[in-house]
């Protein structure tokens, strides 16, 4: 009788435990790592075909995000600037520079600037841009500082979860706006948490957190 | 026992090192986990659009056509000019209130400060960097245009200066004028606009 099971077979249940919380646990681990858009779209930074630098014009030359994102403020949509928006300056700076060679053709006879779009909601949720920037939501806080971006590259994880865990609690975020494209300002957290409580209050902000909020 | 941890740790190890650690930069566009209904068929703005010849998913304005909700009539604040001519009007033809005054220094400021500077005297920042001829505003000529004339400088540009048209709006266009007003005039005051009782301050 002794014989059927070896003595090692005692232990099995014991090993074969180890191994299965080991494994489950690591498929858990890695799903929430890798499979979630902190892995998959922070990071992202294609290769644009001009390379136009956030850190030239926007923080060297202190362009506001508005002279070339004009729509930021009225419109879901934040707008690509057109060639002619460039070329009202590389008409004279930089006039002859082959790395605008593309621009100075679009704007003369309209052939596309094919920019990689490098932000990209899914398309079933609504999101928009106006709302936020005007009740004072800094570019900075879902774009990172683009202002000092050589190449634009997604910084935050626009998951889900990056848009409630704001819309649960938007006093911590909140500032003047006037400061909103003002993407190097700091504030202490006594600060913003007085500011903001203020701005929630006096504004009535409602930050809403029903689905069809943001899934109509 | 040990063959398997020990495979288990060169596999995470394995997984580790082929897949990397969050927030590495990746040239390839994002994976979408379940992609179901991620990409739909509409058209978002600004994309490729095979369906149309020129690829524009955003149309450009048909000729002859007006889109929905922007101005469109021939009134002098429309278009700057006074009707059946195209001479400017002389005057901003809305009444100039202060919120407007504010509005005008914000798009001033976004819109013509790169070039013409926060003093409009031509000194912008661009200027360092080969911006040659940029007007200055307190030019005497510039001071005499009418104010429909600097309408139309904004809306087409002029010279060397490109349009802003499809950048600024028609109501801030005005604003902007009105602010510029305000900075030749800051430039062209005398001891005489002070309030009498405060002249003494500023004569020696
Ligand atoms: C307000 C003026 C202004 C506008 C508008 C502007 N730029 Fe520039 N740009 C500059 C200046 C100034 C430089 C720096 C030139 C230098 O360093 O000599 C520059 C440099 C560049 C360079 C590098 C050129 C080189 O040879 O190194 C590129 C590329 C460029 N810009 C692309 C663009 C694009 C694309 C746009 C439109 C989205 C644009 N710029 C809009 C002022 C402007
Ligand atoms: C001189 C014009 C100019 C100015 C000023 C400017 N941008 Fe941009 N921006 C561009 C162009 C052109 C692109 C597209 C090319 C790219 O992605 O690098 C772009 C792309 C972006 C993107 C990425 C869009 C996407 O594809 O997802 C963000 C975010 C952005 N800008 C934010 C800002 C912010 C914030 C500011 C103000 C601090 C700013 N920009 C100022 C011209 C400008
Ligand atoms: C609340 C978060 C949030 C804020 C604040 C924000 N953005 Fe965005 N931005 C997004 C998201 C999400 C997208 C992707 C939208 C989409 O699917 O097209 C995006 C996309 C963009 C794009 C690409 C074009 C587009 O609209 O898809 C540009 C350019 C841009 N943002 C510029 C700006 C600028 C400039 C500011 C500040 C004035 C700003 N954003 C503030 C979340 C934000
Ligand atoms: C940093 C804070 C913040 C983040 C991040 C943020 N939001 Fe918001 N959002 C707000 C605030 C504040 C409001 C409310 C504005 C108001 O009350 O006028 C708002 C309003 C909205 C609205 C309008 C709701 C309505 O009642 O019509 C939508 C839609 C929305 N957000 C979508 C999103 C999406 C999608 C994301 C993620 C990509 C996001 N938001 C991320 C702060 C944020
Ligand atoms: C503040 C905006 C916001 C609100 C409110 C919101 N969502 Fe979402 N939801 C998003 C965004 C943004 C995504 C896209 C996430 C991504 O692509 O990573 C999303 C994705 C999803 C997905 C798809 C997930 C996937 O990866 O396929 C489901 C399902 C969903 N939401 C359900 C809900 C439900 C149910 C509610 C209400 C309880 C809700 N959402 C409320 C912004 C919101
Ligand atoms: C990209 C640089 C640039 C920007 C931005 C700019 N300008 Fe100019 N502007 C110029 C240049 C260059 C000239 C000189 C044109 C010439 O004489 O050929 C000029 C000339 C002018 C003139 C004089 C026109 C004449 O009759 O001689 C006015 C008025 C003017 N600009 C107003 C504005 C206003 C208002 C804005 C803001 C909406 C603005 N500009 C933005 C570059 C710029």
């Amino acid at each position: 009788m002794s014989d059927i099971f070896p003595k090692w077979t005692n232990r099995l249940p014991l090993k074969i435990a180890i191994g299965a919380v080991l494994i489950g646990g690591a498929l858990t681990a890695g799903t929430t790592y890798y499979f979630t858009p902190k892995y998959t779209r922070v990071g992202y930074q294609p290769i644009q075909p001009i390379s136009f630098s956030h850190e030239i014009h926007a923080a060297q030359l202190g362009i506001d995000c508005r002279y070339c994102h004009n729509g930021v403020e009225k419109s879901w949509y934040s707008n690509i600037p057109a060639a002619s928006t460039c070329m009202n300056c590389h008409n004279q700076v930089a006039k002859d520079s082959p790395k605008l060679e593309l621009v100075r053709e679009s704007a003369l006879n309209g052939k596309l600037i094919s920019w990689v779009q490098v932000h990209k909601t899914p398309d079933y949720v609504y999101f928009n841009h106006s709302v936020h920037v005007n009740r004072g939501v800094s570019c900075v806080k879902c774009h990172g500082q683009v202002n000092h971006a050589e190449e634009v590259r997604h910084e935050k994880p626009l998951s889900m979860t990056f848009c409630l865990e704001c819309h649960r609690d938007p006093a911590k975020h909140l500032r003047d706006p006037k400061d909103v494209y003002n993407l190097d300002l700091k504030i202490s957290d006594v600060e913003q948490e007085k500011m903001g409580t203020k701005f929630v209050h006096d504004w009535k902000v409602n930050a809403s957190q029903n689905c069809s909020a943001c899934h109509r | 026992m040990r063959y398997f941890l020990l495979g288990f740790v060169l596999l995470c190890v394995l997984v580790v090192s082929v897949a990397g650690f969050r927030g590495s930069t990746s040239r390839k566009p994002p994976i979408e986990v379940f992609p179901d209904m991620d990409r739909q068929l509409k058209l978002r703005p600004q994309t490729d659009a095979s369906f149309f010849e020129d690829g524009r998913s955003s149309r450009l304005h048909v000729p002859g056509t007006v889109a929905r909700g922007s101005h469109f009539e021939g009134t002098p604040f429309n278009t700057g000019l006074i009707p059946g001519t195209t001479n400017g009007v002389d005057v901003i033809p809305v009444p100039v209130t202060r919120q407007m005054m504010q509005r005008g220094q914000e798009r001033f400021q976004i819109s013509c400060l790169p070039c013409h500077g926060a003093l409009g005297d031509g000194n912008g920042i661009t200027k360092k960097y080969g911006m040659a001829v940029v007007a200055n505003l307190h030019d005497a000529r510039i001071v005499k245009l009418p104010d429909g004339e600097i309408f139309n400088v904004i809306t087409y540009g002029r010279g060397l200066m490109g349009a802003y048209g499809s950048n600024v709006t028609v109501e801030d266009r005005w604003a902007i004028i009105a602010y510029v007003r305000a900075l030749q005039r800051s430039r062209l005051a005398s001891v005489n606009d002070v309030p009498a009782e405060m002249q003494s301050m500023f004569k020696k």
